[in-house]
């Protein structure tokens, strides 16, 4: 999240705090215009970019977006449709004629039952928060193996790193395939061992995520995993 | 609230019973996130009172009928644990609590960007853990900056406050003693970056001019909590800069 910062200032401010003038600022999100001024309206670090002023936020729900890849977890089955927990405020829908597979009334459950995690983009977000899923899609699968790992949303840029450098180095290391979903859960699938580093690894980051030293925990995690193998 | 004449409130030096002066709060201690489970917590401690808030959400409003097409819906569920106060109380639900928690929900309604989350809920629950008059307002402070710690958007952060009158004196941030024995009592949701009053409720009688005095006090203490509330926030995030 450090990219396309300008200027040394980096402030934590609380709602309501005023983040700056309007004077030829746009205002972006996590902040609002209140008597000529910009005001904080969440708890976190003020981004300025571009003559845009916003506050990347520490803690913030997940609010589907049409196009993210989700992890979604199958809640409620009905004949034609599955109801699938994307980690939001709202379950998302997937219906048959959007599921990969020739499914037949009556018989979603023989594809996916309950619990079970697939692999889901976000088709369609209306202004209720309807979420309808899709599966129809490259990659877009029931994830049958492997583990998920739950991470606060607003750090998967720092899980990820500057052009997907620390997700990269996480994949290498653990000799895994790890597959970051937009709604906070990260799929991980490979040896034992290495699903127990990344798993590691990604506790590091719930826990350090918003830190400055968190490159350098995640280096130091690393070094330890590369020096026990050696050994 | 009428006043009773042979208990001595004031001091002869004009200090208060506990030594406070008219305008000086009891001390407050917040902290931030103390419950994992919790999407945001807080604990408050204003003088003897123990609050702890939890906020769960947004979430899909259930039961259905409590939907608001255009809008969240905060549900807040203020309780007084049956050990908090040196009488047992019955736990559950009385007139009282429900009281609190409906005039507690209002006022974060007015705070809260609800219309960010249509057809959702924001589940605050405060508990207080000790009781010695002012659990609302430090209910309100801890549910403000559980709502904060947990990323809900908020034009600005509540803060509750009172002040009343002893003795024919208005006094900010009433005791027990004063509570109960005193005659009137003031407690606000003061928004403190933009002086709004977010709730107001008032017990007892005071003129115009004890009125303006006691908020006065309640906006002058308002804003020494909201700096608390702040750094609370700011030091669990210590070392975040990112």
């Amino acid at each position: 999240m450090s990219q396309g910062r300008s200027g040394a200032e980096q402030r934590l401010v609380t709602p309501g705090m005023a983040i700056g003038p309007l004077s030829g600022m746009r205002v972006g999100s996590g902040a609002i215009i209140h008597n000529d001024e910009i005001i904080a309206t969440k708890l976190g670090w003020v981004r300025e970019f571009n003559g845009t002023i916003s506050v990347d936020p520490i803690n913030s729900p997940y609010l589907p977006r049409s196009g993210d890849l989700v992890i979604a977890t199958v809640a409620e089955v009905r004949n034609n449709l599955w109801f699938m927990n994307i980690n939001g405020s709202f379950q998302g829908l997937l219906p048959m004629s959007l599921a990969p597979w020739k499914v037949e009334f009556g018989h979603a459950r023989q594809h996916m039952d309950i619990g079970d995690s697939a692999l889901a983009r976000v088709q369609e977000v209306d202004e209720c928060h309807n979420v309808v899923l899709t599966m129809k899609g490259v990659g877009l699968r029931r994830l049958s193996q492997g583990a998920v790992v739950e991470v606060p949303v607003n750090h998967l840029d720092r899980i990820r790193g500057l052009n997907n450098s620390n997700l990269d180095r996480m994949k290498d290391v653990s000799d895994c395939r790890i597959i970051v979903g937009e709604n906070g859960r990260v799929w991980i699938d490979g040896s034992e061992q290495g699903i127990s580093w990344a798993r590691e690894a990604l506790n590091i980051a719930k826990k350090h995520g918003h830190k400055t030293d968190f490159d350098k925990l995640m280096s130091q995690h690393e070094s330890n995993y590369v020096n026990k193998g050696d050994a | 609230m009428g006043g009773y004449g042979d208990i001595q409130l004031l001091r002869e030096d004009g200090l208060r019973l506990d030594g406070r002066k008219l305008d000086e709060s009891r001390p407050v201690t917040i902290q931030a996130g103390i419950l994992p489970a919790a999407d945001g917590s807080a604990m408050v401690t204003h003088g003897l009172n123990v609050a702890v808030a939890a906020v769960y959400g947004p979430m899909e409003a259930h039961p259905r009928k409590i939907q608001r097409q255009d809008r969240a819906v905060i549900d807040v569920r203020y309780n007084m644990a049956p050990f908090s106060t040196s009488d047992r109380i019955r736990p559950g639900f009385n007139r009282r609590s429900r009281e609190i928690s409906k005039v507690t929900a209002e006022a974060l309604e007015s705070v809260v960007l609800v219309e960010r989350y249509p057809r959702s809920k924001i589940r605050v629950e405060i508990e207080i853990l000790a009781a010695e008059a002012g659990t609302r307002c430090a209910g309100i402070t801890a549910a403000s900056v559980a709502l904060a710690d947990a990323g809900i958007p908020m034009r600005d952060m509540i803060v509750g406050v009172a002040s009343g009158k002893i003795e024919d004196t208005v006094v900010l941030d009433l005791d027990k003693a004063e509570d109960n024995y005193g005659q009137a009592d003031l407690p606000a949701g003061i928004l403190p970056n933009t002086g709004e009053i977010a709730f107001l409720q008032m017990d007892g009688d005071l003129s115009p001019e004890e009125f303006d005095l006691a908020m006065e006090y309640n906006f002058k203490a308002a804003k020494e909590i909201h700096e608390i509330m702040v750094e609370a926030l700011q030091s669990r995030y210590q070392g975040g800069d990112k």
